[in-house]
Formats: structure tokens, sequence, C-alpha cells
């Protein structure tokens, strides 16, 4: 038996500051009937390290929760993906199912589902599900196993009282309680929130919230994907805004929700429409992901569009726009655009 | 007037989910009716709709009283309510296309030769296109079903409307844009408005008045968290 060849993909060693992970240049279409693609991500890089929340808002239908499957393994067979997204040393978009299985999910990323009413089963209890979580990833001794559902139970605030209750029985913040307990189970450095506070009142959205920052200052990545914008206000460091699947602004959250605000004319008009700001809607509504035009996606809607908006703005800087607010009423000097990651030929997804 | 006086409303014999709850909404006014998850609050929209009976109380409407629910309601009470409900995936018929999502009402009461132009109306003021119009529920987004349901919601012209919890799944943008809908179908037609959340900040910037749960039904079992 041979020496296995080296990856393809030399990466240092993990130092203290390496970000939990990267994100480079990710793409994901969907090939439909009749040859047509749909473009439901574009080009997204992003890092994110240790202790430290990123959200990714966005309006429904932008992509986000299709980077948080491609991010999962979990996209359906007719998707394709291009560029890289690197976990530690592993590229999640390049790693086969049994690696995905076996050594990412629940174990390197902690998935916060959108609705844990429907992501616990319906017909066990918290206590057993925690159980079988805990058997499965930490291989704990059965004499220790109710020890560990306890403590697996009191990490996530859910009451030990509750643990023999089936999901119907629990309210909805309970429910994402025990839904938060599966995902630490693992002591996954990356936990992965897709709109874990849809369908809560204001109370539950900022418990929960406070809970999952209460994870990220222990340590935690956190990439949380939202389309609510006071809860990605109260718990997240950065904001990255994604429109028609491209993200068009990565800022720090402090100015995005204060000042200087946000740059981007799109970002600028999802925050101008809260009620508690100007409550005016962004004109015209987002374009089809199958049929996107050929320069900024935004320009149809933007009150500052002009001739330069025909071609595809680049992201430099924080922000894809032609006319930057702060930089003058002239337009960036064209500049050619990097050729995108090709998609590979006839790949499809596990 | 759309008032509601002393009612109890359940689903089941004995357990009822709103007791003893008061309130009204007087012609051209605009109420927001606050409440956590779970309190009754949209129990007591579809009684105020019609579209559940109470167990007690009275419904009084536009000086009325209510004797029935449902489609044991006459044509004239029931046709004089628009209700948007949370979420249009399950109020909107899988098998018609937005256009005729839209116009269903008018056909349901007879006046077919109406739906052409108060399609083509209504489409234009929510902002639907006339590609969009062809399409099935599964093709569109939240956002933009929702956008059909409030204009099914308005075809008939109704006296009163009931948005229950009309805007929780949508993104900021959307909400402000069918709010701005719904006030200017107000203004222009003086109806009243009855609308139920729990995010107090939206209801308070877009109402004349807010009223809390636990002012409407003073003697509800305080709601478990």
């Amino acid at each position: 038996m041979s020496t296995r060849p080296a990856e393809a993909v030399v990466i240092a060693p993990v130092a203290d500051t390496a970000p939990v992970l990267a994100v480079r240049d990710l793409s994901v279409r969907f090939r439909m009937r009749g040859g047509r693609h749909v473009a439901a991500v574009t080009g997204a890089s992003f890092d994110l390290p240790a202790g430290e929340c990123l959200a990714l808002v966005g309006e429904s239908g932008c992509g986000k929760s299709v980077l948080a499957s491609a991010l999962l393994g979990l996209l359906p067979g007719n998707a394709q993906t291009a560029g890289r997204a690197l976990l530690g040393d592993t590229d999640l978009l390049a790693a086969d199912e049994k690696t995905l299985a076996r050594t990412v999910r629940g174990r390197r990323i902690g998935l916060v589902p959108q609705s844990p009413a429907a992501h616990l089963t319906p017909v066990r209890t918290v206590g057993d599900q925690l159980a079988e979580t805990l058997r499965e990833l930490t291989g704990v001794r059965k004499a220790d196993l109710n020890k560990a559902v306890l403590a697996a139970a009191e990490r996530a605030s859910f009451p030990v009282g509750h643990l023999d209750r089936y999901p119907h029985e629990l309210s909805g913040g309970l429910a994402q309680r025990a839904a938060t307990a599966l995902a630490l189970v693992g002591d996954a450095p990356l936990l992965l929130a897709d709109e874990p506070t849809t369908g809560l009142d204001r109370d539950l959205v900022h418990r929960t919230v406070d809970e999952l920052r209460r994870h990220v200052d222990k340590g935690h990545a956190l990439l949380m994907i939202t389309h609510d914008l006071a809860a990605a206000e109260r718990i997240a460091d950065r904001i990255a805004v994604m429109y028609a699947g491209r993200i068009v602004e990565l800022a720090d959250a402090k100015s995005f929700f204060g000042t200087p605000g946000p740059r981007h004319p799109y970002a600028r008009g999802l925050l101008a429409a809260l009620p508690e700001r100007d409550f005016t809607p962004i004109p015209g509504m987002p374009p089809e992901l199958g049929d996107l035009p050929q320069g900024c996606a935004f320009a149809a809607r933007c009150a500052h569009a002009a001739e330069a908006c025909d071609a595809q703005p680049e992201f430099a800087d924080g922000i894809a726009c032609h006319y930057p607010p702060d930089e003058g009423a002239s337009a960036r000097a064209p500049q050619p655009l990097p050729a995108p990651q090709p998609f590979p030929e006839e790949h499809t997804g596990a | 007037m759309l008032e509601l006086a002393a009612v109890t409303a359940g689903y089941e014999r004995g357990r009822p989910v709103v007791r003893d709850a008061h309130l009204t909404v007087h012609p051209g006014e605009s109420v927001g009716l606050l409440g956590p998850s779970g309190c009754g609050k949209s129990t007591l929209a579809r009684v105020a709709a019609l579209l559940h009976r109470p167990d007690a109380g009275t419904v009084t409407l536009d000086g009325t009283r209510v004797q029935g629910w449902r489609h044991r309601a006459p044509r004239a009470q029931r046709t004089a309510i628009g209700v948007v409900f949370q979420q249009p995936r399950l109020s909107a018929d899988p098998r018609l296309r937005l256009r005729d999502l839209i116009g269903e009402p008018l056909r349901a009461t007879g006046r077919r030769d109406e739906v052409p132009s108060r399609v083509a109306e209504l489409s234009a003021t929510v902002g639907l296109g006339d590609d969009l119009l062809g399409r099935r529920p599964h093709e569109v987004s939240d956002g933009q079903l929702q956008r059909a349901c409030l204009a099914r919601a308005l075809v008939l012209r109704p006296r009163w409307l009931v948005c229950d919890e009309m805007t929780a799944m949508l993104d900021a943008s959307t909400t402000a844009a069918l709010v701005a809908v719904v006030e200017e179908y107000r203004s222009a037609h003086g109806a009243g408005l009855l609308t139920v959340g729990h995010d107090r900040v939206l209801l308070e910037r877009w109402c004349d008045r807010t009223v809390r749960w636990d002012e409407v039904a003073p003697g509800a079992a305080p709601v478990q968290g």
C-alpha cells in the first residue's frame, strides 16, 4: 500500500487567529428543466472567527438559506456548487457525504433549525432525543448518560423538569431551547442558526438571541441567517446583507445599525423600512433568481442607478456598488471583474 | 361600528381560549391588538371576522347583531369584512393562479363581470406584475403571495379589515409596502381596521390606537411562557 498523496490544497496549521469558517467565492446554482439555471448564491466570501456572530440578512428568497444548506452539504441533487468553504482544513463543498455525516454535522457544525417543532422527533421525549444525540456524538458511558442529559439541558437553559415531555407539549420558546440543546451537544466550534426566531414574539426573540449570544461569548462562532433586523442588531458583531444571491454589503454591526449606518442603497432601504425608522418600503420587488439582469441586480429599484450599473459591481471594501455613498457622486473606476469560479462540468450534489 | 362584547371562545368544550373579551372598532378607525404568542388574540380576530362562532358574548357589526358565523353569516355581513392571515401558504388555494386567487371572492358572490377590471386595478396597487399573476402559489415567494392575499381581501371593497399577524413572515420592506397598501385603501374608502400582532413598534406606528391583550380580556388566565 502506497502512502496517499497529500491533499491538493495544503492549509497551514490552524492558529488561534484563523477563522473557524472561511468562505471563498461560494456559488450555488440549480439546474432546472430545459437547461435553465437558477443562480441562488453567487460569489459569496466571508470569514467567521471564533467568538463572533455574523448575521446574514436579506429578504426571503434571496438565497441565504441555500448558503446554509451548502455549508451542511444538504443541497438537493440538482444543485451545483463552486468556490470553497473551509471549516478548519476541510472544504465543506468538496467533502463527501461520509465525511460530512460522520465528522462535520453535529460535531463541527451545530444546526439551530428554523422550526424546532418540525426538527424534533414528534414521537420521542426531549430527554430521549438528547440521550441519543449524546450517545452518538460523545460516546458517553451508559452509566453517565443521565447526568450528561441533565448537563446538556442545562447548557441551553432547558428546564430539566420538562425532559420527559414530547415536542408538542412544549411552548415555542421551550421547543427552541430543546433544539438549541441538541445543536450544542457535539460542542461544535461553528453554530449555524437558520431563521431561529421566525414566528416567535418579541420577548421570545430577545430570549432566544440572548441565549445564542451567550454561546458565542463562550467561544462558538455563529452564523445566523435571518430576515429579522431587530434580532440581528441585538446579537451580531458583523452584518452581511444579501440581495438576489450576492452579498452586497459586509459591515460592522455597530456602524451598520448606528452611525454612519448602512452604505449599500439596498441595505439603507431595508433599514429605512423598519417601523421604528421611516417605515417606507423600497419600490418594486427583488428580481427572480432564474432571470437576473446582467448588471447590478438592485439597479431597477435604486434611486442612484446610472449607466455604470449595467455592469456587475465588484465587491470591494465591504460593499458591492458602483456609487458607494461615501465616495462622492463619481462612479468607481471600472475594473475588470475577476473571472468567477467556474462550476465543475457535471458535478451534482450527493 | 365593529363591537365585540363579553366574547368567550375556544375550540374545546369547557376550555375557552378567550374569556370575556371586549373590543370596539369605530368606522374608519385602526386598532392594533397586542398580545404574546398563544394568548388567544388570533381566535378573537377570527370571531371578529365572522370565521369562528364564540361560545358566549355578542358581536355587533354596523348596528346589526351577528347571528351566524362562517357560511351561516348573511352575505351582506360576510362581504363587509376582508381578512388577511399570517401564513399566505395556508390561506391560498394551491391550484389557483394568483389572478384567480384575487378574483375568487367576486366569482363567489356572483360579480364575475367585475373580475378583469378589479384584478387589474388591485394587482397594480399591491405591485404584482402580469408575469406573477399567471403563477400558482408554489411559484412565488411568501411576500408575493401575501401581496395577492391582501388584494383578495380588498377585492370586494370591505368596510372592515381584519389582519391577523399579516406581516409576521415578511421582511421589513415588504411589511412597509403592505401596510402602505392597507392605509391607502382605508383613507380612500374609510374602512375600519383591526390588526393583531405581537410587534409593539409596528402596531404603534401603524394604528390610531393600540390595546393590550390584558386590557381586552382582563379575566384571561396568565399565559405560559
